[in-house]
């Protein structure tokens, strides 16, 4: 058998969403912003969301995620993207609004929004990408690093002493009453990637049954800011990286 | 016709609220009007002054050197806004509390004593309402009391409509005191 | 809602005049002396009535935010502040400038720098006509001197912002903001709905409707070439603005001997002060600018030939006093007055630094 024999349709298994552009990304190799765009793109797809979807993206790596899914966007200021949300969600009663943001942004500089946004119950969707590290800058120290994690402004590693201590926003986000979803996946294998589109679709879905807000964290990985091959990465993610922030739903009350 | 008019005592005492009425019934009466109050802390005891001007032509300035009436219901008020006043304008004050007396003889020194005044209606809340009736009634401008009324109305919320009789026989009793 | 006569304060006449004009939606965090303004629209809940939306944001910063969402999705959002909180808002502001995204922003002015005062002052000339927030842009500045224009300035500052796709400013001060005076409240005006939205808004991130191009809201690139360009057209459309809708007012300029410049409230002030002057036979003409950028040079210009002298009079150090000489190319020679730390000036210390000026 050859294999033009076998690209026929009807043995078609995969094929790229649709609403995934036919782009370069300019993420690194072994970055999981690309398998997470995939997901988005498959589920507003699926969802047949497209023409009322808008993403809000970050500043960070993800700052041209508007280049690879071809959905609406509206790209925020660095931290702002819970309260950009909140008015397009709020003045488009039918549109399905997500954020899209890094630990800097979700955790940092951020951190008022984000806790405001989910506070009030905004019906959006905050896919929050944690890869403990600042990808974009050049692999600075984020909120998310954890104690004893080199980086660029922790050469010798993270010190509890000048620094403090690894933040779980997610977690914290939980608390609140204007949460109705909460849930951190990862998507190092094809397992975890299952598992993260199931919890995508679902906090797709509640944003679009106005149930409040869903955040979906993915713990993710920075091979060029951790200085590893991305499958070294993978490893040192599932070994150092679950312990402080553990795969598994928060917080469900959907 | 123009009437520039400032309203001054302590935080509390009903100043702001005597000049909106003011300025309702000026609107009333279909001239222009200004209301210029202090604002800040002061209206938590503490000074407060309001300026209202009204008239037939267009204001330009909302804040003023010299007034046609004062109204001072404090010592330090009266202090301060005394010579303010201008020649042949009004000064009218209320005695309760006062140990200096003004002592211009270029205006019109109207002493009043609104606070027994009030006392004496049984509502010592009545007692901005007093000072109102004392005002228009020494006020040069005629504001039709029918006027009054509807800036009244419309100054105070619905919740306290109830209380207009009152306020009327207040302004009635602050009248009667001129 | 007809068209109606009522006695306001500037604060609540900006809640009316939004409503009125069909705005989509407010986003503000209180702060004196301008919560009236938020206090109001909770009050009329607009939301029962015209849809509008209104919103206590947690912070100036995400309010300023929420404006620049609402505005990129094709909405007439507004929100409102005074100084420190105006401060706060500075990069929503200038990400709003670099999106070419239409916003009015009210500025209710007080005395700074840093927490200030809570008393009036007109101490942000510089940081609303000159930039503000970082890069290269302006701000459409609506300098109201009464009620009325608070009023007005909301109609106004919405549609220029809209016809040039940049944000517009109410520059308003402390005295316009709490002062009460007769106000004409204008009829009300239907919001746009969600099809007008997309036609008269074509680039706005509002969901794909009939599967179109996507629509992405940005003021990011990367591209240093691109970026000239989009500058270059930002700066083309701060020229236009120039040419078509500089507005100013005078009073009396004509035969005057001396001329005032002063903008907001402090104009107001300086027409009492005029009339003091005519009495003592002093005789000065008034140039109030409305829009204080773009800036009436050229008005200035003309009304200072032959004059003898121009006192700027400012509720500040001297902010405008630049815009002035270089209008006129320091041609005569011009002083500034002002008062700082909240203190009002009277009509009558006007007058006396006109003569100290010029005269004595």
């Amino acid at each position: 058998m050859e294999v033009k024999d076998i690209i026929k349709e009807e043995n078609k298994v995969y094929s790229k969403p649709a609403l995934l552009d036919d782009v370069h990304m300019h993420y690194c190799p072994g970055c999981s912003h690309g398998v997470i765009h995939k997901l988005i793109a498959e589920i507003v797809e699926e969802l047949d969301i497209t023409e009322k979807t808008v993403g809000v993206s970050p500043v960070g790596c993800a700052v041209f995620a508007y280049n690879y899914v071809n959905v609406d966007w509206v790209e925020a200021a660095h931290g702002r993207a819970p309260a950009v949300a909140t008015a397009i969600s709020r003045l488009w009663e039918d549109n399905v609004v997500f954020t899209y943001q890094g630990d800097g942004d979700m955790a940092a500089i951020g951190t008022a929004e984000t806790i405001h946004a989910a506070n009030r119950g905004e019906n959006i969707v905050m896919v929050f990408v944690n890869n403990a590290i600042y990808g974009m800058t050049g692999g600075q120290m984020a909120p998310t690093t954890l104690i004893g994690q080199k980086t660029a402004t922790t050469p010798y590693g993270r010190r509890v002493d000048l620094n403090g201590y690894p933040i779980a926003i997610t977690k914290l986000l939980a608390e609140l009453d204007g949460t109705c979803y909460v849930t951190r996946q990862s998507v190092h294998t094809p397992g975890a990637v299952r598992k993260t589109k199931a919890a995508l679709k679902k906090a797709f879905q509640n944003a679009m049954a106005k149930k409040g807000t869903s955040v979906v964290e993915i713990v993710s990985t920075c091979s060029s800011g951790w200085k590893m091959t991305p499958d070294e990465a993978n490893k040192w993610m599932a070994e150092h990286m679950f312990e402080k922030y553990p795969p598994g739903d928060i917080k469900d009350n959907a | 016709m123009t009437e520039e008019i400032i309203i001054a005592g302590f935080g509390g005492q009903g100043v702001l609220s005597m000049g909106k009425i003011l300025a309702y019934s000026g609107l009333m009466d279909n001239k222009e009007v200004t209301w210029m109050p202090s604002y800040g802390p002061e209206q938590r005891g503490g000074t407060a002054n309001v300026t209202v001007i009204i008239s037939d032509e267009r204001i330009s300035s909302p804040v003023l050197d010299t007034y046609d009436i004062v109204v001072a219901l404090n010592q330090q008020s009266l202090d301060k806004f005394s010579p303010r006043v201008k020649p042949g304008g009004i000064l009218m004050y209320d005695t309760n509390g006062i140990h200096k007396h003004p002592s211009r003889t270029d205006v019109k020194l109207i002493p009043i004593n609104a606070m027994e005044a009030s006392f004496e209606l049984g509502n010592s809340k009545a007692y901005n309402m007093v000072v109102m009736g004392a005002l228009l009634e020494a006020m040069p401008y005629k504001l039709p009391m029918e006027n009054v009324m509807k800036g009244l109305k419309k100054s105070i919320p619905e919740r306290h409509h109830h209380l207009l009789p009152l306020n009327e026989q207040a302004i009635e009793k602050g009248r009667s005191l001129i | 809602m007809k068209e109606e006569v009522k006695l306001m304060k500037g604060n609540e006449a900006i809640a009316h005049a939004a409503i009125r004009y069909g705005c989509d939606g407010y986003f503000g965090y209180p702060i004196t002396p301008q919560s009236e303004v938020l206090e109001t629209l909770e009050a009329l809940m607009p939301w029962e009535t015209t849809g509008m939306t209104v919103l206590q944001a947690e912070s100036e910063v995400a309010a300023i935010n929420m404006v620049y969402g609402g505005a990129a999705s094709g909405k007439a959002v507004m929100t409102s502040s005074s100084s420190p909180g105006i401060s706060l808002k500075q990069e929503g502001i200038s990400y709003m400038a670099g999106a070419e995204l239409p916003a009015l922003i009210l500025n209710v002015m007080r005395g700074g720098p840093g927490l200030g005062t809570i008393q009036p002052s007109q101490a942000d000339y510089f940081q609303a006509t000159k930039g503000g927030g970082h890069g290269d842009y302006h701000l459409i500045v609506l300098a109201p001197a009464s009620v009325q224009e608070m009023v007005d300035f909301v109609a106004l500052g919405f549609d220029l912002s809209f016809k040039y796709r940049t944000p517009a400013m109410i520059l308003a001060d402390g005295i316009v903001g709490q002062m009460m005076e007769k106000v004409v409240l204008p009829e009300q005006r239907p919001r746009r709905s969600e099809e007008e939205i997309r036609r008269q808004c074509p680039w706005a991130a509002n969901g794909r409707k009939g599967m179109r191009t996507r629509n992405v809201v940005t003021s990011l690139e990367l591209e240093s070439s691109k970026m000239e360009e989009i500058n270059n057209r930002l700066q083309e459309r701060y020229r236009a603005i120039s040419d078509n809708e500089t507005r100013w007012e005078e009073l009396d300029t004509e035969g005057a001997d001396y001329l005032i410049v002063a903008f907001g409230s402090m104009a107001r002030i300086c027409a009492k002060a005029k009339d003091i002057a005519k009495e003592k036979g002093i005789k000065v003409g008034i140039v109030r600018p409305i829009t204080l950028w773009p800036f009436p040079a050229e008005a200035i210009r003309k009304a200072a030939e032959g004059k003898k002298g121009i006192l700027c009079v400012e509720l500040n150090a001297g902010q405008m006093i630049e815009d002035v000489r270089l209008s006129i190319h320091d041609a005569i020679p011009v002083k500034h007055f002002g008062r700082l730390g909240g203190i009002i000036p009277s009509p009558q210390e006007v007058v006396e630094a006109l003569e100290n000026n010029f005269i004595k």
